[in-house]
C-alpha cells in the first residue's frame, strides 16, 4: 500500500453512496463495498418521499418548523443539535437531488411538488412518484459511477464485511472483507472506515425491510467494541400488507393524498383516527397509527371480517391522480394482492419498519472507536423515540454528507499502515469461516432464524410486557446454544449463502439480545416503545441514551443525558396541533 | 381436493460456471400467497428433493422482495420474469426456474449481470454536476417532460429485457434496451443535455443503437413496463441526427 491514504465505505445504500460521493470530491480514494450491486441497495425501498422545508406551498414552513416536529415526533430522545443542522440542510440536500437528475414530481410551473406526511401539518415532503427512494439511489449511484470511471472509486459490490480491523489502541485500520462468490477472505487496510450499511429488519423475520438487511455489519461492530444506542426504539409502520415471505409497505404517502384509515362498526365505516386525533386525522405519526390498529383490532374486535386487518382507502380518490402520484404502491398491492386499489380498499395491518436505534456516533458520525464511522439508518443520531416519515432519506444524506468530510479530515492525520494487521485478521476471519463450513449439527440456520422473528416480532414490537421481554431473552440465548449445533447443508465453495447466512444469524441474535434487553430496562412508555405497565414518558429517569456495551455475559447497558438545549421536552399528543417552534410565533 | 396441497418445484442447478447444468425436484407444503422467492426460501429449510435426497439448498438472488431491486430475475416456467412477482397460485406446476440464458452462470439461479453496469459506464449515464455543495434548485421542468423522464428511471437493471432480445449475446451483440433507455433518460434533463453527444457517440459505435433489430420482445417483458421501444425509436432519431451534424462539419 502507497503513502496517500485510503478509506472504506461499506454499505451502498443513499448513506454509503452519499459519503462516497463527499469523499471522492474531496479527493480521497475509496473502496465501496456492498453485498448487493450497490444499485439494489434497500434505499430503494423507500416510497413516499424526502423532507425539506422550503415553504413553496406558501403556508409559513422553515427549517425551524421542521426541527421541532421531528424533535416532538420522536418524543424528545434525539440529542437536538444534530437535528436541527440537519433540518437546515435539507433544503440544499433537495436541491442537489434535483440537480443530479432525480424527477421529482413537479407543479405546473415547473418546481418541485411537495405533499403532506406523517406528524406535521406542512407539505414539507418531495416526491418522486412512489418510489423516491428507488430514483435517489439511482442518482446517487450515477454519481458514484461517474467517480468509478475517473478511477477514484473502486467498487466490491458482492462482498460482505467480516469485522472491522482494530489495533493494540483501540484504533480502526481497515476491515476484512469475504468475495461472497469465491469466498475468500482478503484484508483492506484504511485510515477511516464507514459503516453504512441499514437497519436490522430481519432479526424480526418478516418486516418490510429487504432480505440484506440483517444488521449483521453493525452487530459486528458491536461485538468489537462500538456502542449500540437506544435498540429498542424499532418502528413498526402501520400500513403494510402481510405476506409469507415479507410485510410490504404501503406507503404513509397514501393518506398524504388523502387516504383514509376505516374499520366498519355498526355497518358503517369508522374513521377512527380522524375521530381520536382530530388535529392531525390519518397522518399522526407512525407509533401512534399503529398503536390505535392494534386498539381497534385487538382490544375493540373491530378487524375487518373479523381478521387482524383494516382499511387503508382512497377508492374516492381520482384515480388518474393517484397513479401520477402514488402509482408505485398501488402497483405493489395490485401485483400481489390482486384488487385495484382505486377501486376497493386496500387491507392492511402493522409491519416491523425501521430501527431509530444503531451504533453511537458523535456529532460527526463516528462511532467510539476512532476512525469507525456509521450513517443511514445503521446510526441513532436523528429521529429519537421515533421516526417521522420522509425524514429517513433526509438522515441518510445528511449523515453522508457530513461524515464525508469528517472522515477525509481524519483520514489524512490517521496512520496509513495497517496492511501487516489486516492480514493477521484475514487468516484468522478466513479460519472462523472454515470453521462454520464444518458444522454438521441438526439445526437449520434458516429455520432457528424464523424462531427469532417470531420472538421478537410478538415480544419486543408494538406491547411490551417485561415477563416477555424476559423470556425473549432466555429464548434468545437458547437460540445461541441451538446455533452451536446448525448443521451445514451446502459444502459448495461458490456463492455459499448458507455458511454466510449462518454467520449472520449469530450477529442478528446478538443484536436481538441489545434489543430486547434496552426495552425491558426502559420502564417507561416513549415514542415507539409502548409498555402497558409504565404507560406514562419518565423524564427524570428515562430522558437518556440507551447505550450498550457488548460483553461476554451479554450486553452492559448504561445511560447518557441527552442534549434537549434547544426544545423544551413537554407532552406528546397529536389530538390538537401544539406544536410551536422555538423562537418564532405561531402559526 | 387432496389432503395436503403442494407446491412441486423443478430447478435447473449448476455448482459452478464450468460445471455441467442437472435438474432436482422439490416439493413444498402449500400455503396462500406464495411467490416463487417465497417457495424457494421454503425449500431451503429443508433441502431434500422428491426423491429423498438430502442436497445443498439452491443458490438465487433476491434483495426487496417487491420488484425494486431488480435481484430476482429467473426464467419462470420457460419465461423469464421476476421471481418475487412470480404467484404460485398462478403457475403451472411443476413450476420450473432456470437462469437467465444471456446471462454467464455463477450458480445456479445466480448470474453475472456486471455487463450492465459496464454498458451505464459506456453510455455515461449520469448527470455531470459540478458539485455537491449548495448551488439552488436545478432547472424547471414541465411536469410531463418529469412524467417521462420517471418512467424510464424506473429501469431495476434486472436483465429481461436483454435476455429476451434476440440480438443480445452472452457476450458482446446489442448493447440492450435498457441501456439505451438510460441515455435517453440522460439526454432529457437540460443539464444532461449539454453532454447528450458524448452519449451518442458510445451508441453509434459497435453493440450500439443500430444493433437493434427492432423484435419489440424488450418492451412485451419489461416489468416496470418503461416504453423502452419508444426510448430506442428516440435515441436512434437523435443519433441519426447527430450523424448528419458530424457530416456538416467535416
Amino acid at each position: 500500500m502507497g503513502d496517500a491514504p485510503r478509506v472504506i465505505v461499506v454499505g451502498g445504500g443513499l448513506a454509503g453512496l452519499m459519503t462516497t460521493i463527499r469523499l471522492a470530491e474531496a479527493g480521497m480514494p475509496v473502496d465501496l463495498f456492498s453485498v448487493v450491486p450497490v444499485k439494489r441497495s434497500h434505499s430503494v425501498c423507500a416510497q413516499g418521499g424526502i423532507n425539506a422545508a422550503v415553504n413553496w406551498k406558501g403556508e409559513g414552513d422553515s427549517p425551524a418548523r421542521h426541527f421541532e416536529d421531528t424533535i416532538y415526533g420522536g418524543d424528545f430522545l434525539a440529542n437536538q443539535p444534530p437535528v436541527q443542522a440537519m433540518c437546515e440542510a435539507g433544503p440544499g440536500i433537495i436541491f442537489l437531488l434535483d440537480r443530479m437528475g432525480v424527477p421529482f414530481n413537479r407543479t405546473p410551473e415547473g418546481l418541485l411538488d411537495f405533499r403532506r406526511f406523517g406528524g406535521t401539518l406542512y407539505h414539507r415532503t418531495a416526491f418522486a412518484g412512489a418510489t423516491t427512494g428507488q430514483q435517489l439511489v439511482y442518482a446517487l449511484d450515477e454519481q458514484v459511477r461517474r467517480h468509478e470511471a475517473a478511477g477514484l472509486v473502486r467498487k466490491f459490490e458482492g462482498w460482505e464485511l467480516c469485522s472491522v480491523v482494530i489495533d493494540e489502541l483501540g484504533r480502526c485500520r481497515g476491515i476484512t472483507a469475504m468475495d461472497m462468490r469465491r469466498l475468500e477472505v482478503q484484508g483492506f487496510p484504511a485510515s477511516a472506515v464507514m459503516l453504512a450499511t441499514g437497519g436490522p429488519g430481519i432479526v424480526f423475520g418478516k418486516s418490510t425491510n429487504s432480505v440484506v438487511n440483517t444488521g449483521s455489519a453493525a452487530a459486528l461492530a458491536y461485538q468489537q467494541g462500538a456502542l449500540y444506542a437506544n435498540g429498542e426504539f424499532i418502528q413498526v409502520h402501520p400500513t403494510a400488507i402481510p405476506g409469507p415471505d415479507k410485510l410490504r409497505l404501503i406507503s404513509e404517502s397514501i393518506r398524504g393524498e388523502g387516504g383514509r384509515m376505516w374499520v366498519p362498526r355498526d355497518g358503517r365505516p369508522w374513521y377512527f383516527l380522524e375521530e381520536w386525533y382530530p388535529a392531525y386525522g390519518n397522518l399522526v405519526p407512525r407509533d401512534i397509527a399503529t398503536r390505535a390498529i392494534f386498539k381497534v383490532v385487538f382490544e375493540l374486535g373491530l378487524g375487518v371480517d373479523g381478521q387482524p386487518m383494516v382499511y387503508l382507502d382512497v377508492s374516492h380518490l381520482d384515480a388518474a391522480t393517484l397513479r401520477r402520484r402514488v402509482g408505485g404502491v398501488l402497483e405493489i398491492y395490485e401485483k400481489f394482492m390482486g384488487d385495484d386499489p382505486t377501486k376497493v380498499p386496500m387491507k392492511i395491518f402493522p409491519g416491523m419498519h425501521y430501527s431509530m436505534g444503531g451504533l453511537w456516533v458523535d456529532y460527526e458520525q463516528m462511532t467510539n472507536v476512532p476512525g469507525l464511522f456509521a450513517s443511514g439508518e445503521c446510526d441513532y443520531q436523528f429521529h429519537g423515540a421515533n421516526r417521522l416519515g420522509a425524514n429517513s432519506l433526509l438522515s441518510c444524506l445528511y449523515s453522508g454528507q457530513i461524515a464525508g468530510p469528517a472522515m477525509a479530515r481524519f483520514a489524512k492525520c490517521a496512520p496509513a499502515e495497517g496492511a501487516a494487521l489486516c492480514e493477521r485478521e484475514a487468516k484468522r476471519q478466513a479460519e472462523q469461516y472454515a470453521r462454520v463450513t464444518r458444522m454438521d449439527g441438526p439445526e437449520n440456520a434458516y429455520q432457528l432464524a424464523r424462531e427469532m422473528g417470531g420472538l421478537m416480532t410478538e415480544n419486543a414490537t408494538v406491547i411490551r410486557y417485561n415477563k416477555k421481554l424476559q423470556e425473549t431473552d432466555d429464548r434468545l440465548r437458547e437460540l445461541k446454544d441451538r446455533w452451536g449445533r446448525i448443521g451445514i447443508s451446502d459444502r459448495g465453495r461458490l456463492a455459499n449463502h448458507e455458511v454466510s447466512f449462518v454467520r449472520q444469524l449469530w450477529n442478528m441474535l446478538e443484536l436481538a439480545r441489545v434489543i430486547a434487553l434496552g426495552a425491558l430496562r426502559r420502564n417507561e412508555s416513549r415514542g415507539a416503545h409502548y409498555k402497558p405497565e409504565f404507560p406514562e414518558r419518565d423524564d427524570v429517569n428515562f430522558l437518556k441514551t440507551t447505550k450498550a456495551r457488548w460483553s461476554s455475559d451479554g450486553p452492559e447497558i448504561t445511560y447518557e443525558p441527552v442534549d434537549v438545549h434547544l426544545i423544551k421536552p413537554r407532552p406528546r399528543k397529536y389530538d390538537v396541533a401544539t406544536a410551536t417552534p422555538a423562537g418564532s410565533g405561531g402559526r | 381436493m387432496a389432503a395436503e396441497r403442494s407446491i412441486a418445484l423443478r430447478i435447473r442447478r449448476q455448482d459452478g460456471p464450468e460445471s455441467a447444468p442437472y435438474w432436482q425436484g422439490f416439493r413444498i407444503p402449500w400455503k396462500p400467497q406464495h411467490n416463487v422467492l417465497s417457495a424457494l426460501m421454503e425449500v431451503r429449510t429443508n433441502p431434500v428433493t422428491t426423491e429423498g435426497a438430502r442436497v445443498p439448498a439452491p443458490a438465487w438472488e433476491m434483495s426487496c422482495l417487491e420488484e425494486v431491486c431488480g435481484s430476482c430475475a429467473m426464467v419462470v416456467n420457460g419465461r423469464p420474469a421476476m421471481g418475487c412477482t412470480a404467484l404460485v397460485d398462478k403457475l403451472t406446476q411443476p413450476i420450473t426456474l432456470e437462469p437467465l440464458a444471456k446471462f454467464p452462470v455463477v450458480r445456479d439461479l445466480i448470474v453475472d449481470r456486471s455487463r450492465m453496469f459496464e454498458a451505464l459506464k459506456r453510455v455515461r449515464a449520469w448527470i455531470p454536476i459540478d458539485g455537491t455543495y449548495d448551488l439552488g434548485p436545478g432547472p424547471r421542468m414541465a411536469p410531463d417532460l418529469q412524467q417521462q423522464r420517471y418512467a424510464l428511471d424506473r429501469c431495476i437493471t434486472c436483465g429481461l429485457c436483454l435476455e429476451v432480445c434476440p440480438q443480445v449475446r452472452q457476450s458482446g451483440g446489442f448493447i440492450g434496451a435498457s441501456a439505451v433507455g438510460q441515455a435517453l433518460l440522460m439526454n432529457l434533463h437540460p443539464t444532461g443535455a449539454l453532454n447528450r453527444d458524448e452519449r451518442l457517440d458510445a451508441l453509434m459505435g459497435p453493440g450500439g443503437i443500430a444493433d437493434c433489430g427492432n423484435a419489440q420482445n424488450c418492451v412485451e417483458v419489461c416489468p416496470k413496463e418503461i416504453p423502452l421501444t419508444d426510448a430506442i425509436a428516440e435515441v436512434g432519431r437523435q443519433t441519426t441526427g447527430k450523424w448528419f451534424r458530424d457530416l456538416l462539419r467535416r
